[in-house]
């Protein structure tokens, strides 16, 4: 007979990606997935779900426990409970970065900057106001306006040689002076570059930096490019999980151990 | 589920499996009142007397009554305006004007409604057809400019005169300056207002008038008090509600012997042990002005995470400990400048950090409305200043008081429970 694993999972339905990870009675994550969070997040988080413990090479009846997180966390059919993002990206980055941080999160719709103590304690934690500045959702239109996808941005703002500067966070405006470089002739990598410059100087200034600094999110685990800037900018290393997009996932499979 | 206006105009739910707060029986003395109040302000306006007035929230009503007016408070309507959610479609209408979205929005809700010929007031009192038609209107800038330039546009419009008061800001230490110069502003009041009345001013009426404002204040003061207790009888949402005839009645026995009633029904939970909140484990500080439109929204998504916004900056904004019926007119000038909104971040740091202690509180809200800088404090470090010297965590909610559009609802539940999460989690 085969031996019964227990699991848990976490599931993070964000506004733009739902994430699932599963991990071992050990921590140790053996399946997740990604998906594009679509207009039904129970049927996405459910689809996930699937893909994670087809990874995992475990049965559903496995999971001994599941929380849900991010903006669809409701709508989990198979959670037994809840708990926010911030909470679950926190326990998330601590179970990699066992030490003091600042984690700051770059999501698709919004940004988040959160202080850990020594222990694991959250200090505090800032979102962005309600404004697209900084997040995916600025990445997106940007692209969009530069008529590149999403996946050729990195690549090319590592190319840039001299990076333009946006005057504005406003999504809007950002996207008239994005319209305004390309009329001028401006290089598009030039242009990719400053929209990663914007982005990261929205997301620094939203609160002072402790000196351990973790990124986390999907715009951070696609565009590691703009980690490498963020890094110049402060002037120091930033850490990064293995998973930086399943970072709230790992984090409330953490919350489902929990008895 | 259906809503129905009641008392403030503020929605209550009429779905009992929905009231996460328990209600107080004082309500409907507090309905009967403020309709009361509704319907003398129509009946002197159809009849042209007693006079009418309309005054600023804090002041200068006591003037006004001693002169015989009966008086409406324009900032009453826009929080009407905003609890009845009536707000968000009238600030266009005002925009359009050349107010620009930026500014107060109570000012812009109101002069929508009246270019639209739209009062809530109607709405709730069968009979009322419209606000009551001022003969004076007397501002005081203690709250902001904003109230001067409101009053100032219906002076124009409805062709009144207004007249005022204009504070001093930013004050550290009240001095005697302060005081003659505000006092001095209320003098000046007097002649015009005899014109306009047509009644001579009497002292003795005066300090009436002020003993009457001292007992509301008192009363009042005890009434928010009794949030001290744990569990806590009384939660800030509570307290915006029945703090209407603090603001609309103060100076009358009508907001005493509510005050009074009130008091003793609180007391009376305090002796039984009855939370407002059921099962309260979290006490909450809330600074800034109530978010009108969603008062049922944030007083549920509070209680159901077991948590009490019990105290606040802005309730306590009709306390006037000041105020002595034996110098009428120092008393209210230094009642009126000793006031939170004018004074200095380092006396609201030090007012703050005593309120966190006096209620026992875990954490801090700061309302940071859009169009109210004067009443938002959120904007010059103060969070952390506080912080960092109770060790009170808090976190800041941008969002306004009436215009529904500057509010990401989904944003504010999020902070609001990773806040509440994050409390429990170092609690334990």
């Amino acid at each position: 007979m085969m031996k019964l694993k227990s699991c848990y999972a976490g599931v993070d339905v964000g506004a733009s990606r739902t994430k699932v990870a599963i991990l071992d009675h050990s921590k140790n994550l053996i399946g997740h997935a990604v998906k594009k969070s679509g207009t039904d997040f129970t049927a996405t988080a459910d689809t996930c779900l699937a893909m994670a413990l087809k990874m995992a090479g475990t049965p559903k009846s496995d999971i001994r426990n599941t929380i849900s997180t991010g903006y669809g966390r409701k709508n989990v059919s198979f959670a037994r409970d809840t708990k926010t993002e911030i909470g679950c990206h926190a326990k998330g980055c601590f179970l990699y970065f066992p030490f003091a941080t600042t984690i700051i999160d770059i999501g698709g719709q919004d940004n988040k900057v959160i202080k850990l103590d020594a222990s694991g304690k959250r200090t505090g934690f800032k979102m962005n106001r309600k404004c697209a500045a900084g997040t995916g959702a600025f990445l997106e239109e940007m692209a969009l306006r530069l008529d590149v996808s999403l996946k050729e941005m990195d690549g090319l703002a590592s190319q840039s040689e001299n990076m333009i500067k946006l005057g504005s966070f406003c999504t809007v405006f950002s996207a008239t002076e994005v319209l305004e470089n390309i009329r001028r002739g401006k290089k598009l990598p030039d242009i990719v570059k400053g929209v990663y410059y914007s982005m990261i100087k929205r997301v620094l200034e939203m609160d002072a930096l402790t000196e351990k600094v973790v990124m986390t999110g999907g715009v951070v685990a696609h565009n590691a490019f703009m980690v490498k800037m963020a890094e110049e900018m402060i002037g120091r290393k930033i850490l990064v999980p293995e998973y930086p997009q399943l970072t709230g996932a790992i984090g409330a499979a953490l919350y489902a151990m929990q008895p | 589920m259906q809503d129905n206006l009641t008392y403030e105009g503020v929605f209550m739910t009429t779905d009992k499996d929905k009231v996460k707060r328990v209600k107080l029986k004082a309500a409907s003395k507090l309905n009967q009142i403020m309709a009361d109040y509704f319907y003398e302000l129509d009946a002197a306006a159809k009849a042209k007397e007693p006079k009418i007035a309309w005054c600023t929230s804090v002041g200068p009503a006591e003037i006004l009554r001693a002169m015989g007016f009966l008086v409406f408070f324009p900032e009453n309507h826009g929080a009407m305006l905003g609890a009845s959610r009536m707000a968000t479609d009238l600030l266009p209408i005002a925009d359009a004007q050349g107010y620009s979205p930026e500014i107060c929005s109570y000012l812009r809700a109101d002069i929508g409604a009246y270019l639209s010929k739209t009062t809530p007031i109607a709405k709730s009192y069968k009979g009322i057809e419209g606000v009551p038609r001022p003969d004076v209107l007397a501002f005081n800038t203690n709250q902001c400019r904003d109230v001067q330039d409101w009053f100032t546009w219906y002076a124009k419009k409805l062709d009144v005169p207004v007249i005022g008061i204009h504070t001093h800001r930013g004050v550290g230490k009240v001095t005697q300056n302060h005081i003659d110069s505000i006092a001095t502003q209320l003098k000046d009041l007097i002649k015009p207002l005899e014109y306009i009345s047509g009644n001579k001013f009497d002292l003795d009426k005066l300090k009436q008038v002020v003993a009457l404002s001292k007992e509301c204040s008192i009363l009042w003061k005890k009434v928010l008090d009794t949030a001290r207790n744990v569990p806590s009888p009384f939660t800030f949402f509570d307290g915006t509600i029945h703090m209407g005839p603090a603001v609309v009645l103060r100076g009358t026995q009508q907001a005493n012997d509510f005050y009074q009633l009130l008091l003793n029904e609180l007391e009376e939970r305090v002796t039984n042990n009855i939370a407002a909140v059921p099962h309260e484990q979290h006490r909450i500080y809330w600074d800034g002005m109530p978010v009108w439109g969603r008062l049922r929204d944030h007083s549920e998504l509070f209680s159901d995470l077991n948590a009490n916004v019990l105290a606040s900056t802005y309730c306590n904004s009709w306390i006037f400990s000041a105020f002595d019926p034996d110098d009428p007119f120092n008393s209210m000038a230094r009642a009126y400048t000793e006031l939170f909104i004018v004074r200095s971040d380092d006396f609201k740091e030090t007012y703050i950090k005593e309120m966190l202690n006096a209620f026992k509180v875990d954490g801090i809200i700061y309302h940071d409305a859009k169009c109210c800088p004067n009443n938002s404090n959120a904007s010059y470090g103060m969070p952390q200043r506080l912080e960092r010297a109770t060790g009170v965590p808090s976190i800041t909610i941008n969002a306004d008081l009436n215009d529904l559009r500057l509010i990401s609802d989904e944003q504010t539940k999020t902070n609001v429970e990773a806040f509440i999460e994050q409390l429990e989690e170092n609690q334990s």
